[in-house]
């Protein structure tokens, strides 16, 4: 049973989110996650101000059901399912990230140096806004995220799905190889 | 009552697979466009390809769902642009937060709370589009 408490192989993880979608399916629904943020804009008033946001989303409750299990979820594994969190990268990745400064790589979940409560600064706080602003209104443009396109759209063998990949990929590349070098320097 | 503690278990399950198999760390997607291991590739991979043969099965024996209605699955609108700018500009945010929609929450639940303001831009960020949405090329 001891793997369970360290990282999940991929197949293992793989065949989990394929599972997540199939009893979407069964249940009658579809797998999406990014729709909740456009339900919290609705829940928010925000139909006063466009039009996208008047749509019935008392329909879409049951997604923000799936929302609050997988906070539940994520609460479960890094508290019962989890002996130690640090994230094995690749070796190369690690000295690569520690000369950007990022000193937790290879021993943290998530990098203190963007993710940190008390190491928090002006930076790492723009950082999670600007990243955070183009999550959201890139998906809502795009139409869907990771669970929709990457695994969903492809999945049903779509092309609008295909093309948004790529998309992600190319902002992705973008922002790893030349905005990187340039923002942590 | 009882379908909603279905969509709650659905989501435990799902926040626990995206803890569990790190996709939801920044390291592993930093390393992923990197393309320095073939962790993250091999979960997209095995979803995907098990979710095309599910998707297949469903089809060719018109499976029906728990409650006997019909599983349809809904043509995405033909366009490139939107898919493409969109696409782009959730990759630029993707690799820059290290997080997308799904493991933002499963981040909430393992604590930490930074991810809070990623939650709250992002939300902000749908708002922006779909009140910029008339202008944008589609």
């Amino acid at each position: 049973m001891s793997w369970i408490f360290g990282t999940w192989p991929w197949y293992v993880s793989g065949m989990g989110i394929a599972f997540v979608m199939f009893l979407l399916l069964m249940m009658g629904k579809k797998f999406g996650m990014s729709s909740n943020l456009r339900t919290l804009c609705s829940i928010c008033g925000a139909g006063k101000k466009a039009s996208f946001f008047n749509y019935d989303w008392k329909a879409q409750k049951w997604n923000l059901v799936v929302v609050a299990g997988v906070i539940i979820g994520g609460f479960i594994a890094n508290n019962f399912l989890t002996t130690d969190n640090a994230v094995q990268i690749d070796s190369e990745m690690v000295s690569e990230l520690k000369s950007l400064g990022f000193e937790s790589a290879g021993e943290a979940y998530l990098p203190k140096e963007i993710y940190g409560l008390e190491e928090m600064n002006l930076q790492s706080i723009l950082i999670l806004i600007i990243g955070g602003l183009l999550v959201g209104f890139g998906t809502r443009y795009a139409g869907g995220c990771t669970s929709g396109h990457a695994i969903s759209g492809l999945s049903s063998l779509q092309l609008p799905s295909l093309i948004a990949v790529i998309g992600f990929f190319a902002g992705g590349l973008f922002m790893i190889h030349v905005l990187f070098p340039i923002i942590f320097n | 009552m009882k379908r909603g503690i279905g969509f709650l278990l659905i989501g435990i399950l799902f926040g626990i697979v995206l803890f569990k198999s790190e996709a939801a760390s920044w390291f592993r997607i930093y390393e992923m466009f990197n393309f320095k291991s073939f962790h993250m590739y091999g979960i997209i991979g095995t979803a995907v390809t098990l979710g095309v043969i599910i998707i297949q099965l469903i089809k060719r024996f018109k499976v029906k769902s728990f409650y006997g209605a019909e599983i349809s699955i809904q043509p995405k609108e033909k366009s490139i642009v939107r898919y493409l700018i969109g696409g782009t500009l959730f990759g630029l945010g993707w690799a820059l937060a290290g997080a997308c929609p799904g493991p933002m929450f499963a981040l909430t639940g393992a604590g930490f709370y930074p991810i809070l303001i990623v939650i709250l831009s992002a939300t902000l960020g749908t708002f922006l589009y779909g009140f910029l949405r008339d202008k944008l090329p589609h």
